[in-house]
């Protein structure tokens, strides 16, 4: 559509090849201690319950930096619209669901 | 070879099928035959089946959503009549196992393809125009949606004479619906219609968040949108954000039923209640998906035949923006009496009856708005005042469900159906057949019959209060839902009088039936056409070029400068178009890729059902194969020259000085 054509592409910088590797290094140290804290038992069982949770937060943040592309830039105000939403919309649905089955096993002691 | 597909799957011993079957068959070979004998075929094909045009897929889609109102209607009637005779030893005419799949598909029909296909309609015909805009972001991609709407609703419509429908209710519960207790095929019908369905819907809600968006004329900031398109962009929200919640869902479902997993089942680690949830977290915001743009459609007749501008534009948007995002935390009163305790219900019902408060608000600007306005008292405004009166009713008796404690007397009983017959007739279906009136002109060019309209009004109006409050009152004293016989002599007074308003009703249908063609039989009267564009002096851009619109809606995009542009200018007695250069203008050629990716997806999905996997796979790899032609092919636009613009423009202007000067 012609109309569609007039609006710029706004700002999705497409990243570097530097980019991709510094990310994908990231990640991949990011993987094999997760897996190297469980195979090799470094920690006791709770603490490697956290320290894998905060590893897997992590490497959220380094996908969507890295690969996504999201930066705090203006011109990227819509993808961090959408993405606000979805993390909000994930939020309510799973949390929503957690709230209600966790509650519904309590009260009908079926746990 | 062919699955679990055998002769015995043709129901050949049930009267009734036999005979819709016939009654189908003849229809059906009346309309080839009358399409092959005016020659129409290649017109057909090109112009209509193969288009990308927005406003022809709107009017097909509404054109699909009339076709399963009948059906779906045809449901309730053999339900209503079931219940007048079934009473105290006789058993009726339909057999619990029969009677079981009507009541499903009359559900599954009437949301997923009359509401849902209705209100794509109306987004299809107006959204664009109303931006002002010459197509959506993705025409074809509108296309595909369209043919994965439509032939979902044939697949459904399929399981009427081969094999059977589901016999668990519209949202098919399980353990009801696994395969332990459904070994049939009826929930697997269920699930890939709606399945097949879900990926044009969900197409669809991306489609028009893009072009909403992106493609506003210049000027038109948010602020400045007409209402419509603000409920339709709400709408489209809701849709992306739910509808993969239900595909999951029911792929789950289907995982439980084709490859023995354990998501729903009773044994194994499932969870009944983890698909109640699911189900319900879209199926809540759905039932606002169908409304919020009937609330869109009440607000431009509404402000258009009170000569005023809508009254708390800002207001009525955050209104919108308000129930879009409560609409998203209420779905657990679908089920207040699964077992959760106090808390779940307590934060549930209070975010329920928050939910009156921002549609309250919009009953009131709706009011205000006709304050001191000069109304005009047609029969579009009868669909408008008419649901006010109903919706607020349903309103009303949905606070009283939100009510944990009154839930549990009151849960799936006749009162619940009541409740929700009471907010989609009387708001949703009101709605989009007062939009269906308002936009007519627009769409065809020539105005709706006028009494015909009246009278298809007053009969589902009253109608429905005969057909529903009897309801109610059944539902209070103790009459649930889904059953197929009784021997209360209260209830059975109650099921007469529901029988005669769904007679009524059904007059009521009739008379639109009617309407439609009475007013395409007159078409041509002078009264009747539509001259200048602009039959209603309405205040939104898509009243601003000729009925019906070219292909390209806008021969110069306009400027906008606030809301209602279209009426200020109309006062100031000047047009946006007038001064500018007509430029070529590029546009998207027709294609029939959408309907072959939609024809193999129906054989897809015939094939999974019945379980001839050799055919599933060969239609699975056509869907790809047409996709991947589709991708290889760059001839897929063209320009409008100029000259063409120009003429169409000259005839527009003409037309409109000549209706000046009458």
């Amino acid at each position: 559509m012609s109309q569609a054509s007039t609006h710029q592409h706004e700002g999705e910088s497409h990243g570097s090849f530097a980019s991709y590797i510094i990310g994908f290094v990231i990640a991949a140290i990011l993987t094999v201690a997760a897996f190297a804290i469980v195979e090799m038992h470094l920690m006791s069982p709770g603490m490697t319950f956290g320290v894998i949770a905060a590893l897997a937060v992590v490497q959220i943040f380094v996908h969507l930096i890295y690969f996504l592309h999201m930066n705090s830039s203006s011109s990227q105000s819509w993808n961090n619209t959408a993405f606000a939403f979805a993390v909000i919309c994930v939020l309510i649905i799973v949390g929503g669901t957690v709230f209600i089955i966790h509650d519904v096993s309590m009260n009908m002691m079926s746990r | 070879m062919l699955g679990k597909l055998t002769l015995s799957a043709i129901p050949l011993d049930v009267p009734i099928l036999v005979g819709t079957f016939t009654g189908v068959v003849i229809a059906a070979l009346a309309v080839l035959g009358a399409i092959t004998y005016f020659g129409k075929w290649g017109y057909l094909w090109r112009e209509w089946l193969t288009s990308v045009d927005h406003k022809r897929l709107g009017i097909m889609y509404i054109v699909l959503a009339l076709v399963m109102l009948f059906r779906g209607f045809a449901d309730a009637i053999m339900m209503r009549s079931q219940l007048a005779l079934a009473y105290n030893g006789n058993p009726g005419y339909l057999p619990p196992h029969h009677y079981d799949q009507i009541f499903s598909a009359h559900g599954t029909i009437m949301i997923f393809f009359m509401a849902m296909a209705f209100m794509t309609g109306l987004l299809n015909v107006i959204v664009p125009l109303q931006i002002g805009a010459r197509d959506v972001a993705f025409p074809f991609l509108n296309s595909l949606s369209f043919w994965m709407t439509t032939i979902s609703a044939v697949l459904i419509n399929v399981s009427l004479f081969i094999g059977e429908f589901a016999q668990c209710g519209w949202l098919v519960y399980p353990p009801l619906s696994e395969q332990q207790f459904s070994p049939g095929v009826g929930v697997d019908y269920y699930i890939w219609a709606v399945q097949l369905a879900g990926v044009g819907t969900l197409l669809t809600g991306v489609n028009f968040f893009v072009t909403i968006v992106k493609m506003r004329a210049p000027g038109m900031g948010w602020m400045k949108l007409p209402v419509f398109t603000w409920t339709a962009f709400v709408t489209v929200v809701l849709i992306m954000a739910v509808f993969p919640v239900l595909t999951v869902t029911l792929a789950e479902l289907a995982l439980d039923r084709y490859l023995g997993m354990h998501f729903f089942t009773n044994d194994g680690g499932g969870s009944v209640q983890l698909y109640l949830s699911l189900i319900w977290t879209w199926g809540h915001p759905e039932v606002y998906i169908l409304v919020l743009p009937a609330f869109g459609v009440f607000s431009e007749i509404t402000q258009t035949f009170s000569r005023k501008p809508l009254f708390g534009y800002r207001v009525m948007v955050y209104a919108t923006l308000a129930i879009g995002v409560l609409s998203f935390i209420v779905w657990a009163h679908h089920f207040f009496t699964m077992g959760a305790g106090p808390n779940v219900n307590a934060f549930f019902g209070v975010a329920t009856m928050i939910i009156a408060v921002p549609t309250g608000v919009k009953i009131f600007n709706w009011l205000f708005t006709m304050y001191k306005g000069r109304i005009q008292f047609n029969g579009i405004m009868y669909w408008v005042i008419g649901f006010m009166v109903t919706f607020s009713i349903g309103g009303m008796t949905g606070v009283m469900m939100a009510m944990p404690a009154a839930d549990f007397v009151l849960h799936n009983s006749l009162f619940l159906i009541a409740h929700f017959h009471n907010v989609i007739i009387g708001g949703v279906y009101f709605g989009y057949v007062a939009g269906l009136n308002f936009w007519w002109p627009k769409v065809l060019g020539f105005k709706m019959n006028e009494s015909w309209g009246k009278r298809a009004f007053w009969c589902w109006f009253v109608g429905f209060y005969l057909a529903f409050v009897p309801l109610y009152i059944a539902g209070f004293e103790g009459m649930t839902r889904r059953m197929n016989h009784y021997d209360n002599a209260d209830w059975h007074v109650q099921m007469l009088i529901a029988a005669a308003g769904a007679a009524v009703i059904a007059v009521g249908v009739v008379c639109q039936l009617m309407q439609i063609y009475v007013s395409i039989r007159d078409r041509n009267l002078a009264e009747n056409r539509d001259f200048t564009g602009d039959p209603w002096n309405a205040r939104t851009l898509e009243w601003s070029m000729a009925s019906p619109p070219p292909a390209y809606n806008f021969a110069v995009l306009p400027d906008v400068h606030g809301i209602d542009t279209f009426h200020t200018e109309k006062q100031m007695g000047r047009r946006s178009y007038e001064g500018k250069v007509l430029a070529p203008i590029h546009m998207p050629k027709n294609t029939a890729a959408g309907f072959f990716v939609g024809a193999f997806s129906f054989v897809l999905g015939f094939a999974a059902i019945w379980w001839i996997w050799w055919l599933a796979a060969l239609a699975l790899v056509g869907v790809f194969a047409t996709v991947i032609l589709r991708s290889f092919n760059n001839d897929v636009d063209y320009y409008v020259p100029v000259s063409e613009i120009e003429r169409d423009q000259e005839n527009y202007v003409r037309s409109l000085t000549a209706q000046a000067a009458e």
